[in-house]
């Protein structure tokens, strides 16, 4: 059995290594500002009564720093941030 | 049993029902803490929905009785020990005609049943005690009593008259997750809590029961026999649902991992310990094996509280209860959070998640409800909705002031102020709010909305006309509703 040194396997490009980032409202805490939906019209909009609609959405690599700020803008802090646990190396 | 030539209940050979006293079969009495229905008026039906009412065979009285170690795989299972007289059964006689609570292999037995919950999600028992399990601390179980659902009575039924079938089903879910703590949450109704406590009372001095178990006392609030809403009131606050994850699986009561399951669920656990999983598994299909306890009312001859196989057709249900009394055009299958289905597809629907699923329609919490043709169905699902609005916690915004915008135009269009644009108000705001609170609560209501302009769209038409013609109203037993509270969003 080879004991040789093995080169390292090629690196994965960012994306699939740190797996896609999740937006979520918490509708409890959620009162209806909108800025979220005014910092992410690509993702978000608003309802009838000024709520956000939906309360879930994946985000695209190009946005997740419009996602970021909408989540530190938000007056109540009703934005969750969640990224998924990267894929192990081989699937 | 014969199929019908039609759905209505004058075209049928008209059945005489014995007087089920006489036959061995027997009415039970109104149970303890009943809700009445809000009396209406210009109701013309005669005579009160005789809620509390149950019709089934007797228990056996044998001169030496001995456990019968393996019944027939036949129905009733859980209904089988229901006393006559409307009291519940003492322990003395649930141990005589059921034997001791023996010691069983609890997880390997819920894997191998397929018990799947009957509070209304369906959800497989084997899964969310897995998933207990599978986190560290100090699980508790939680006995949930607190149905919600106004128009249904089966949980309330279960609690009142076979609670010690329940409470065997709590202590070998304690056995599976290995709780060392039971908590039974039963809604605060007159004489519920009283009985309940009388039961434990009795467990306690006879030292049937491993883990401990205590009462906790619920809001009579649709919502709070959520399960997070009843974990949060079990750790001190409020019983209004809580953002999830994490699940209450994982940090429920008190921040401990929690199992919450359906007062029904646990009395199926408490048969299965005794009788097994091939038992078990006889009846019904081998997706959804078992039986369910439902509530069968509306223009049928005897409303009750019965037990069908799973699979069964609704059909089925409204024969054990003496069938139609008078011509019906739709079916409430599922209860506040269920769908209307046309009278000719509910009769030949079966009775599960899937069959249900199938046409369209959800199984929810066991209730099933014949619409009477003289009935308006948007007038009756007005009510509802306002009910529903009413009933929301008040935490998320879609739901808070969805609901009730759902409610109003609904009401506009059932009594004749609607117009086109009131009903594409309806098809959206159905659309937008569902999926966007902390619950189901608004999904119910929307999807119950949502299949009520379909199948009474005749109607629909005919109210933005004036009206539909049908005069009955008050149909379904709907409590006062609490006033729905608007917000409009901060902007």
């Amino acid at each position: 059995m080879s004991r040789h040194r093995q080169p390292p396997p090629p690196r994965q490009p960012p994306a699939d290594r740190a797996g896609r980032l999740r937006l979520r409202v918490n509708p409890i805490t959620c009162d209806g500002h909108g800025l979220c939906a005014e910092l992410l019209p690509e993702l978000l909009s608003v309802d009838d009564w000024g709520y956000p609609s939906p309360i879930v959405a994946e985000v695209p690599a190009q946005l997740e720093s419009h996602a970021r700020r909408a989540a530190q803008q938000c007056p109540t802090l009703a934005i969750v941030l969640e990224r998924r646990r990267p894929r192990r190396d081989g699937g | 049993m014969s199929a019908p030539t039609s759905h209505t209940g004058s075209g049928r050979r008209r059945r005489s029902w014995p007087d089920p006293r006489a036959s061995g079969e027997w009415v039970a009495e109104p149970f303890p803490g009943q809700r009445a229905p809000v009396a209406t008026p210009a109701a013309e039906i005669t005579g009160e929905w005789p809620t509390g009412r149950w019709t089934g065979r007797p228990a056996a009285e044998p001169a030496h009785p001995a456990p019968d170690p393996a019944p027939a795989a036949g129905v009733p299972r859980l209904l089988a020990g229901v006393r006559r007289d409307g009291r519940p059964v003492s322990l003395a006689e649930h141990q005589r005609a059921h034997g001791p609570l023996p010691a069983a292999r609890a997880f390997r037995l819920i894997a191998e049943s397929g018990l799947r919950g009957r509070g209304g999600a369906g959800f497989p028992v084997e899964a969310k005690v897995r998933a207990v399990r599978a986190v560290r601390g100090k699980p508790v179980v939680v006995v949930n009593g607190v149905a919600g659902d106004p128009l249904g009575e089966k949980d309330t039924f279960l609690v009142s008259r076979l609670p010690h079938l329940v409470l065997d089903g709590a202590q070998v879910a304690a056995e599976a997750v290995e709780a060392r703590q039971v908590t039974v949450y039963v809604v605060e109704r007159p004489g519920l809590l009283e009985l309940m406590e009388r039961a434990l009372a009795e467990r306690r001095r006879a030292h049937l029961d491993e883990v401990p178990m205590k009462l906790v006392a619920a809001p009579d609030r649709y919502v709070a026999g959520e399960s997070s809403a009843t974990a949060q009131r079990l750790s001190g606050g409020p019983a209004v649902p809580v953002f999830r994850p994490p699940h209450i699986a994982e940090r429920g009561v008190r921040g401990r991992p929690t199992l919450v399951q359906n007062v029904e669920t646990l009395a199926n656990l408490g048969l299965l310990a005794r009788h097994g999983s091939g038992w078990f598994r006889r009846v019904g299909s081998p997706e959804e094996p078992g039986t369910l306890v439902l509530t069968v009312r509306g223009a049928v001859a005897q409303p009750a509280v019965v037990e069908v196989p799973v699979g069964a057709t609704v059909e089925q249900a409204l024969s054990a209860v003496g069938w139609l009394t008078e011509p019906v055009g739709a079916v409430l299958v599922g209860g506040c959070a269920g769908r209307w289905l046309p009278a000719k597809t509910a009769l030949a629907a079966p009775l599960s998640h899937a069959g249900l699923a199938a046409v369209g329609g959800v199984l929810g919490a066991g209730i099933v409800i014949a619409l009477p043709d003289r009935a308006c169905g948007l007038d009756q699902t007005a009510r509802l909705a306002q009910y529903l609005a009413g009933e929301s916690a008040g935490q998320c915004g879609a739901c808070l002031n969805g609901l009730p915008a759902i409610a109003g135009a609904l009401t506009a269009l059932a009594t004749g102020k609607g117009d086109a644009g009131t009903v594409q108000r309806l098809h959206r705001w159905c659309s937008s709010v569902a999926g966007r609170g902390a619950c189901a609560h608004p999904d119910g209501t929307t999807g119950l909305v949502a299949s009520a302009l379909e199948v009474f769209a005749e109607d629909v038409r005919r109210h933005l006309n004036g009206w539909c013609g049908r005069p009955l109203r008050g149909v379904l037993p709907v409590p006062e509703g609490r006033r729905a509270r608007h917000r409009v969003g901060a902007r």
